[in-house]
């Protein structure tokens, strides 16, 4: 079994962690000339910090053992960094990813549940995570599972916070008493049509989760080693349930996306702007 | 799970909290959900005896469905349960995604169908549930004639891990099965044979069939009569041999004539053996405020209705 909970975690390593991530990102929506690298490349620390910071106590080689950790992704299209982190923590061979979204493959666009193991919930219609962890939470607890088993981290994106359902979820978590589910905000400022202040503004977002009863802390969400604390201290809280905003950069790590974000959102990069971003992303640029 | 004999009039939705608290009795690893309309559902009979096996979420449909999903996720049987009108109607996506594309065990029980509703009027009858149920893929869509039918599906759906939608009515209604409930998911029930036309029909609609086949004998007809109460998966085999036998067939159901039980087998038969049918449903047309019975007659939903399909049925003969 591979859980981890570690004190003390190599953030060396962590980072070779968020490269290689950021490579499969850009490689599997090069393969496919379509996919969502922006808002996944924006939650490569959150996901990285989850599966190897030991925040998560998961085991690959059993997906469903009933003790588990669940990463719920509810900003289902983000799907590049789900698939790249599941490889790279040995749920499914790394070989697979190329088919990233061609026909007959597990790895669908947006997310399905169990495609691969290790996917915890069919999303992509925007607004449903927090409720499915709420059923998680429930379900937990009539078990009577201690309290630091079966926690749920969701991701949730900001764009995404205009689906009322969020809302819903909210105050129903904080009304129910469940202290397992941990949000995890990828703060990236842009949704599909635009800046999202522009779109939608949802500001002041961390008030708002206040208000409904939640613990709210905010971070720098690519500094790996500061996101990774504010999970383990979420993680830790069993008082309410706890939201991690981070503050995040849509495209971090491959220039022209993060200096273009609204055009990077849903598209595969050329050949060119393949090796250009595998470059950078070598190199550490952001 | 026996009944009383000769049993009074009585709604569908009047099994589910009873049929609940039976379950839950008997061991099954039930949740039931209610969104702030228990009393009606009748979902709040579980909290009584097994208070921390029943949430209500409030007026939030959507949040229900994908807790729902959730709670299943970790193994439990749900019930869902709120109106026709709000489930699906508030909440098609998160039934389609987290319920139907996830194959999840909940059953979903959709009280206050139809326009029997009455006086709430349009917003509150739902004549639309079944088109939008009936079209995903996996769902078990069923609508019982009495509340003795009602309880054997409700107790049914939990012997399987799959979803299910089970349409339920506000009015008491005559039982039918006063000996017990005959229920099998995609079977029809034959509540009489005959050789001239064949009456399908489900749900509130049965018992004035039932009535429409007398008529019909009385005038030298000969009518079978089918309790569809599964609409999905459909009993092909049924309508197949209602259609070879009597050449004739008619379907009724309290629902718009597009996308239900008569949709349905209109596929069923120009697919398989195109035969002569009529329809009686809700015509296309939303509903208005007015007592249940009231509204039955005025929208066609009636035994004379039923018999006049039926002569026009066998005229195209």
């Amino acid at each position: 079994m591979t859980t981890t909970h570690a004190s003390a975690v190599d953030i060396d390593a962590l980072l070779e962690v968020c490269k290689r991530i950021r490579r499969h990102i850009v490689e599997m929506t090069h393969s496919a000339q379509s996919g969502h690298p922006g808002g996944s490349l924006s939650a490569t620390e959150i996901f990285a910090a989850l599966y190897f910071g030991g925040v998560v106590r998961h085991d690959p080689s059993n997906p469903q053992w009933e003790r588990r950790d669940r990463v719920i992704l509810s900003k289902g299209h983000a799907t590049p960094v789900v698939y790249a982190t599941l490889a790279e923590a040995g749920y499914f061979d790394a070989e697979l990813i190329p088919s990233f979204r061609s026909l007959g493959t597990e790895l669908q666009g947006h997310v399905v549940r169990n495609k691969p193991a290790g996917v915890e919930m069919s999303g992509g219609a925007l607004g449903m995570g927090l409720s499915f962890a709420v059923g998680v939470a429930l379900g937990h607890d009539l078990d009577d599972l201690p309290e630091d088993e079966g926690q749920i981290f969701v991701v949730v994106g900001d764009g995404e916070l205009n689906e009322g359902q969020n809302w819903e979820a909210i105050m129903s978590a904080s009304h129910f008493g469940l202290h397992r589910i941990t949000a995890i905000l990828d703060r990236n400022h842009f949704q599909n049509d635009g800046p999202g202040d522009e779109i939608m503004r949802i500001d002041p977002v961390g008030d708002k989760w206040a208000a409904f009863g939640w613990g709210v802390q905010y971070v720098d969400g690519h500094d790996v080693a500061a996101v990774r604390n504010a999970l383990l201290t979420a993680r830790a809280r069993n008082d309410a349930p706890q939201v991690v905003i981070c503050e995040t950069v849509k495209g971090r790590g491959v220039s022209f996306m993060a200096e273009n974000p609204a055009g990077w959102h849903g598209k595969g990069p050329s050949d060119d702007q393949l090796a250009q971003a595998l470059d950078e992303i070598e190199a550490g640029l952001t | 799970m026996t009944t009383t004999p000769a049993p009074p009039p009585a709604a569908t939705r009047e099994a589910y909290g009873p049929a609940l608290v039976k379950l839950a009795e008997a061991g099954y690893d039930i949740v039931a959900l209610d969104a702030d309309l228990s009393a009606s559902t009748g979902g709040n009979k579980l909290a009584g005896s097994f208070p921390d096996r029943w949430f209500t979420v409030g007026a939030a449909e959507a949040n229900m469905i994908s807790i729902a999903a959730g709670l299943a996720s970790t193994g439990k049987t749900v019930y869902a349960a709120s109106f026709a009108v709000f489930m699906p109607g508030h909440c098609f996506d998160q039934i389609r995604v987290h319920i139907a594309q996830q194959r999840m065990n909940v059953k979903l029980i959709a009280s206050h169908g139809g326009i029997s509703v009455g006086e709430d009027g349009a917003s509150a009858q739902a004549i639309e549930d079944l088109a939008l149920m009936t079209s995903l893929p996996g769902m078990n869509v069923v609508v019982p004639c009495d509340a003795v039918e009602a309880d054997a599906m409700i107790c049914r759906a939990a012997e399987d891990n799959e979803p299910w939608y089970i349409r339920l009515g506000r009015p008491k209604l005559p039982v039918i099965y006063t000996e017990g409930a005959p229920f099998q998911l995609g079977n029809a029930h034959q509540l009489r044979d005959g050789s001239d036309v064949t009456l399908i029909a489900c749900g509130l609609m049965v018992e004035p069939t039932l009535r429409a086949a007398d008529v019909l004998a009385a005038e030298g007809v000969s009518a079978r009569v089918l309790n569809m109460a599964t609409i999905k998966p459909l009993d092909e085999a049924a309508v197949i041999r209602a259609a070879a036998d009597t050449g004739a067939v008619v379907c009724a159901e309290e629902h718009n004539i597009i996308g239900g039980l008569g949709s349905a087998v209109a596929r069923t038969l120009a697919l398989h053996r195109p035969t002569p049918m009529e329809q009686v449903g809700i015509n296309d047309t939303f509903g208005q405020s007015g007592p249940w019975q009231a509204l039955l007659s005025e929208y066609g939903l009636t035994a004379d209705s039923v018999v006049d399909a039926a002569k026009r049925a066998i005229a195209r003969k």
